[in-house]
């Protein structure tokens, strides 16, 4: 009976040692290769899905409304007369107002923590601007709602309208929420997000081309214009692709300060509404299966959107570094000094 | 020559001045909204915060009063349950595609994890909504917490993607001349060294969704009372500072503020633990 206890360990001597434990098995090894491919797979799958049901959800607008539903002005879904213009023209126009404000800031930011800045500063501003990034979405709405809007409506469009009221968009009625609010907002919050991917964008210029053109006798901003810039043109173009990308997607700060008015009236004064802040505020109470349908058809149109431009985007950032650096930014730095 | 020479040098040096003081500028720009949102909710939420506001339930319309202790636990078991979900399988997903990265299907996957990240967080919502709520006929904190997890599955997956990258290949190859196997390098080499990044990485993914509110309210939607089970609609702070905000009631307004105070601390303690957990390794 004691015989095999005793065979094994000398039949275990004869294998070839194994320093490094005891379960090498080839099929341990494969399941847990099949294991980790099949986390990985959920990725793929729960995009498919997020597809499939939106398209899906979508259909019976897409089938009674057609085309027609891109290019409608009217928003009565009492009737079921549903044109999504107002909400894409909502968007666009946060959006491009956003990006104008959120921009030259972000660069500012970007180029004074890689190249401008004083050294001692870099490091703690860097945090700050990681801060604001870090801010919910849902508490930008709650300083705008409260704070910024009634700023708006008492001292700043007034002021617009009486030194630029030449413009058409800065004429109107003065409510203080409205388009210019929420794109108020939306700038504050892909500055971050503009501002950290660049600084990846920048940092990724190799030091040689900096410190050849130092040598050369050019100042800190000639290697700027003439090195550090053309060198990151397209990172950073797609740095501000992911910002609209971002802009174009966000909801809530949107839906608390637009104002919520399907409407177009060509001054960014006015009461609107977005693509992704009517869905927030209609689906819970939609009724009738056609309105949920056409606010599924408008998440569809957004999903498109942000789709191709975060694709573009990322093509032309991850040439420079692996994309989702504005998650990684705060890490491999750290592990950068490590190594 | 000489004296051209300065004049020309003494513009270009004036212009990097002009160029250094517009980028300090560029942030103190930028700093303005930042410490206006820090300031206003640290001073309005400390005004508005109480004992009661962590211990009591909301009262109902009207009555002034009453807290918010059911979001925040709700908030905390929304994020808690889509971190047991998205975590380990973001992680595993993750090593796969740093162990095997020049696959097709890696490939894939990179692509499918990028384009998710982007998806507008609503859009998750309404996905849950259509498979999950109208099935089960029912707000859930399930389903509230699944959304969650979808939006954190490719932020962690991605992050440990790119970390597991950075273990130099020498460490491997050691690996495998002593016998080791791949999923005992992944796991006891791979993960073991770039440990803390991931853990720090997990911690940003959280804090990130701590904040996360569209996808909750047509999946764990609200509720004023404590939720009896996984199976119930639940409160969220998140969802709560939306309801508050978009009343009329000055009342409401100051529980909103105290409501984001607490939620501006949930995410920037995380956030603060991240880079603690980066700087371990170093202290020690």
């Amino acid at each position: 009976m004691n015989e095999p206890a005793a065979l094994t360990p000398s039949s275990r001597s004869t294998h070839a040692p194994r320093p490094l434990g005891e379960p090498s098995h080839a099929l341990v090894d494969r399941s847990l290769v099949a294991l980790g491919g099949g986390a990985a797979c959920i990725l793929v799958v729960v995009l498919a899905v997020v597809a499939a049901v939106v398209l899906d959800l979508a259909l019976p607008s897409v089938r009674a409304l057609g085309f027609g539903f891109v290019t409608g002005r009217q928003w009565d879904p009492v009737h079921g007369d549903l044109g999504a213009l107002p909400f894409l023209y909502g968007t666009v126009v946060t959006s491009l107002v956003a990006l104008t404000l959120a921009v030259p800031v972000a660069l500012g930011v970007a180029l004074f923590l890689t190249d401008l800045g004083p050294l001692p500063l870099r490091r703690p501003v860097a945090a700050l601007v990681e801060l604001l990034a870090a801010v919910p979405g849902v508490v930008y709405g709650l300083w705008a709602a409260i704070v910024l809007a009634p700023l708006l409506r008492t001292t700043v469009e007034p002021a617009l309208e009486a030194h630029l009221g030449f413009l058409p968009m800065f004429r109107g009625p003065k409510v203080g929420v409205g388009l210019l609010c929420a794109s108020l907002v939306l700038a504050v919050m892909i500055l971050p997000t503009i501002a950290s991917l660049s600084r990846e964008v920048l940092r990724a210029v190799p030091i040689e081309l900096r410190e050849g053109g130092l040598a050369l006798g050019a100042t800190r901003w000639d290697v700027v214009r003439r090195i550090v810039l053309p060198h990151a043109k397209q990172g950073i173009f797609g740095a501000i692709l992911l910002g609209f990308g971002r802009a174009v997607g966000e909801t809530m700060a949107v839906a608390m300060v637009v104002g919520s008015r399907a409407d177009i009236t060509g001054s960014l004064f006015s009461p609107g509404y977005t693509m992704s802040s009517v869905m927030a505020n209609e689906l819970p109470e939609a009724t009738s299966t056609l309105h949920v349908a056409a606010l599924a058809e408008i998440g569809l149109l957004l999903f498109a959107i942000t789709f191709a431009f975060n694709v573009a985007a990322r093509l032309l950032v991850s040439r420079v570094r692996g994309p989702e650096a504005a998650l990684v930014r705060v890490v491999t730095p750290r592990l950068e000094e490590h190594t | 020559m000489r004296a051209e020479l300065d004049a020309a040098y003494s513009g270009r040096t004036l212009a990097a001045r002009a160029a250094t003081a517009a980028s300090c500028v560029a942030v103190a720009i930028a700093m303005v909204p930042l410490l206006a949102i820090l300031l206003y909710v640290a001073q309005r939420g400390l005004g508005a915060l109480s004992w009661s506001f962590f211990t009591r339930l909301p009262n109902p319309v009207g009555e002034s009063g009453g807290g918010m202790a059911n979001a925040i636990v709700g908030t905390l078991e929304l994020v808690g349950l889509a971190s047991l979900m998205g975590i380990p399988v973001g992680i595993a997903a993750g090593l796969f595609l740093a162990e095997y990265r020049t696959t097709m299907l890696t490939r894939v996957v990179r692509f499918s994890a990028d384009v998710l990240a982007g998806v507008p967080s609503i859009i998750v919502g309404v996905v849950v909504y259509a498979t999950v709520v109208v099935r089960m006929q029912h707000f859930s904190t399930l389903a509230g917490a699944l959304a969650l997890a979808v939006l954190m599955l490719p932020l962690v997956a991605r992050t440990t993607d790119e970390l597991a990258r950075t273990v130099p290949d020498s460490l491997r190859e050691a690996a495998l001349a002593l016998g080791a196997s791949r999923w005992r390098i992944a796991i006891h080499v791979v993960l073991r060294t770039a440990g803390p990044g991931i853990r720090a990485g997990c911690m940003l993914a959280v804090a990130r969704v701590c904040g996360e509110t569209a996808p909750l309210l047509f999946t764990a939607f609200n509720n004023r009372f404590w939720n009896e089970s996984l199976g119930d609609p639940t409160s969220s702070l998140q969802v709560q500072i939306f309801t508050y905000t978009m009343s009329p009631y000055d009342d409401w307004h100051a529980q909103a503020w105290a409501a984001a105070l607490v939620l501006v601390a949930i995410v920037v303690v995380l956030n603060l633990a991240a880079r603690r957990v980066l700087r371990g390794p170093k202290a020690a």
